[in-house]
């Protein structure tokens, strides 16, 4: 792996009375596709510009490769950038943005000129050298400012939104070109994106992060299968959510059968956890909207680790792959339910709206979060 | 045949023109027109022309000392608009990037609600050698006898910059204030120091700012006439006192007329000389050649 390691050791920045992070300690490891997600005002970007040296913290410090670049200007570090609106040159063509960066450093013109080619090849933008980045799309401008960033060849490439001004679908295509980009080239890549979508798709680890606070540090996987806090829960994906009380915790194969009481929900449901936890323990209880079953007769399989709940269809929404159900369950309480469209092990006729139903969810889908935000 | 919306079109797009075309033709190239004539006609007795034609004038241009006050004018109007444009960049900078735009919007306005030549005595009162500010630097002990700060090409250069800088301050504030600031972050981050991303971002960018500012002040100062008279000494007369001479004591017409010109001329030759520069500059550096043909073809 190439690149640099990238330690943020407990950084604080305040502006004024806001808090825009709150002592953020945060290891990136040599080569890694880092991604710092959270809603706007988060301080994710407000960590990319310490990062970058756009800004500096109040106490703290960052290392990259182990070194404090905390006192060094923008143009000594061993980071480049690629701004959320590219940041081009407009007085530059393609190629000379691209070139700036060796122009600044009196590179021979030869040697310049193989090394720009390049570059603009990688990004494939070979047929728009002389143009003027006013007479590109938004994605071709993204090119060149990727292309622009990495000429340098950085230890660290931080991206600050990269791909929030494009349509959805350039979003996609450009999201797989980062990913083999970073394949191919094995920098460290930090990547800020409000987008928890862009965010699990191609990172290697996420840092969730809200009021300048990391909330958790974890793989896609980590951060969507076993959220850490509330606040990760909903922010990552949909869920659904209930504040529990812990009424028992008994030992269960690797895990703890938890049984929790959800006064939403006026009911006790299980869950298996690794963590014991107490009786009485205030926590939240939350389960994807996937991981729920929906079916309009009462299902065959209710064993000690399945909940089951009855309720009524409120609202149907179909979008193309799959329905998302409202289900007014019998105690009051609307929980959401994801189901896919297969006819393979069809399980009945089609659920529709005001229909009976059972929702019905095993212990292991479900997820204690710990509660820290209220 | 041309199609009926098109000639509806150019009918409309005349009316439009008209008052404007009527307003400059009777205002500005019928004077201009008057002012080549008369170059070319022979001096009145007590003023005005004789309608006969002669170079005479611009024959009597070329002695020595008028020339020598055209090079004159010339260079206090090159430094005086220099120092301008170095003065009115971080002030325009300054105001841009400040969050109180319309007050120091305000503070550059303000002056101009007073009449220039009150602001011109003002500087009298404080340049004469008992004004404020030998009075001033008397009274903390710094000199005994008063410096000469006033009567001389400084006091022309220093007051001139003072009328002229709200002229280059304004367009070079509006043009850096469109300005994308983090274009100057994305050149640190991409290893430039910070003289180097003002040199080689932020002024290629604010380019039409500063021709605009620099032809504010240039032309105006070119022109200068009260300024050079009121604090400047023997050596400071430029052609806009020689053209004031000649129409009201020599009673010069056609000499008159001929510097009025050549002033014209001049200015005119310097903007767009300033102008066709800016368009080259604009479409080097490894543009597509049809560009390049395309800004040329405007110019």
């Amino acid at each position: 792996m190439k690149g640099f390691d990238v330690t943020v050791k407990d950084v604080s920045r305040a502006y004024g009375a806001f808090k825009a992070l709150d002592n953020v300690s945060i290891e990136i490891k040599k080569g890694e596709f880092f991604s710092l997600l959270g809603p706007s005002g988060c301080g994710k970007t407000t960590l990319l510009r310490i990062i970058a040296g756009f800004d500096s913290p109040d106490v703290g410090s960052v290392l990259l490769d182990g070194r404090n670049i905390i006192p060094l200007p923008p143009d000594k570090r061993q980071v480049n950038t690629v701004f959320q609106n590219y940041a081009l040159f407009p007085h530059l063509s393609v190629y000379e943005n691209v070139a700036f960066p060796l122009r600044l450093k009196h590179i021979p013109e030869t040697k310049l000129d193989t090394k720009v080619r390049d570059y603009l090849h990688l990004v494939q933008l070979d047929a728009h050298l002389d143009k003027k980045p006013s007479m590109l799309s938004g994605g071709q401008k993204q090119r060149v400012a990727i292309a622009r960033a990495l000429i340098n060849e950085p230890n660290v490439l931080l991206l600050d939104e990269p791909l929030s001004a494009l349509d959805a679908k350039l979003r996609q295509n450009l999201l797989v070109e980062l990913d083999h980009l970073h394949d191919q080239i094995g920098i460290t890549f930090i990547y800020v994106t409000h987008d928890q979508s862009e965010a699990l798709s191609v990172s290697d680890r996420i840092a969730v992060m809200n009021q300048g606070v990391v909330l958790q540090v974890g793989s896609p996987y980590e951060i969507y299968e076993s959220p850490a806090t509330d606040f990760v829960a909903r922010f990552i994906g949909e869920t659904n959510l209930f504040p529990a009380v812990v009424t028992k915790c008994e030992a269960y194969d690797k895990y703890f059968m938890t049984t929790l009481e959800i006064p939403e929900l006026q009911a006790e449901i299980k869950v298996t956890d690794y963590d014991e936890l107490k009786q009485g323990q205030q926590v939240s209880f939350t389960v994807r909207p996937e991981k729920l079953k929906i079916t309009g007769h009462k299902p065959s399989r209710v064993g000690k680790d399945i909940n089951l709940f009855s309720g009524v269809v409120e609202e149907p929404i179909y979008s193309g792959f799959q329905t998302k159900y409202y289900v007014r369950l019998d105690n009051g309480t609307v929980v959401k339910v994801q189901m896919q469209h297969t006819n393979y092990m069809d399980e009945g006729p089609d659920i529709e709206w005001k229909d009976q139903v059972y929702v019905s969810w095993s212990a292991e889908d479900g997820y204690i979060v710990e509660v820290i935000d209220k | 045949m041309m199609d009926p919306r098109e000639s509806r079109g150019r009918r409309l797009g005349v009316t439009y023109a008209a008052p404007m075309g009527l307003w400059l033709t009777l205002f500005f190239l019928v004077p201009l027109l008057i002012i080549v004539m008369y170059s070319f006609l022979k001096k009145g007795l007590y003023g005005g022309v004789e309608w006969e034609f002669t170079l005479s004038a611009y024959q009597q241009m070329f002695n020595p000392n008028f020339m020598r006050v055209l090079l004159r004018t010339l260079w206090v109007a090159f430094i005086s608009t220099v120092i301008t444009i170095f003065l009115a960049l971080p002030c325009g900078y300054a105001m841009a990037r400040s969050k109180h735009q319309t007050l120091w919007l305000g503070m550059v306005i303000i002056p101009f609600w007073t009449n220039s030549l009150i602001r011109v005595y003002a500087w009298i009162a404080i340049l004469s050698s008992e004004g404020f500010l030998n009075e001033a630097l008397k009274a903390i002990g710094l000199i005994k006898e008063s410096l000469p700060l006033i009567y001389n090409q400084g006091a022309v250069v220093t007051v001139l910059i003072y009328m002229y800088i709200p002229f280059a301050i304004l367009p070079l504030f509006t043009t850096i204030d469109k300005f994308d600031f983090g274009l100057l972050e994305a050149a640190r981050d991409l290893g430039a120091t910070k003289p180097q991303a003002i040199l080689k971002v932020l002024i290629p960018n604010i380019r039409s700012g500063i021709i605009t500012a620099v032809i504010f002040t240039f032309i105006p100062i070119f022109g200068a006439y009260a300024v050079p008279l009121l604090v400047g000494g023997k050596d400071s007369y430029m052609i806009g006192n020689i053209i004031v001479d000649q129409v009201t004591k020599t009673r010069n017409w056609p000499l008159a007329s001929a510097f009025s010109l050549i002033i014209t001329l001049l200015s005119t030759l310097g903007v767009v000389w300033m102008m066709t520069a800016s368009a080259r500059e604009s479409a080097r550096s490894k543009t597509a050649p049809q560009v390049v043909d395309a800004n040329g073809g405007v110019v």
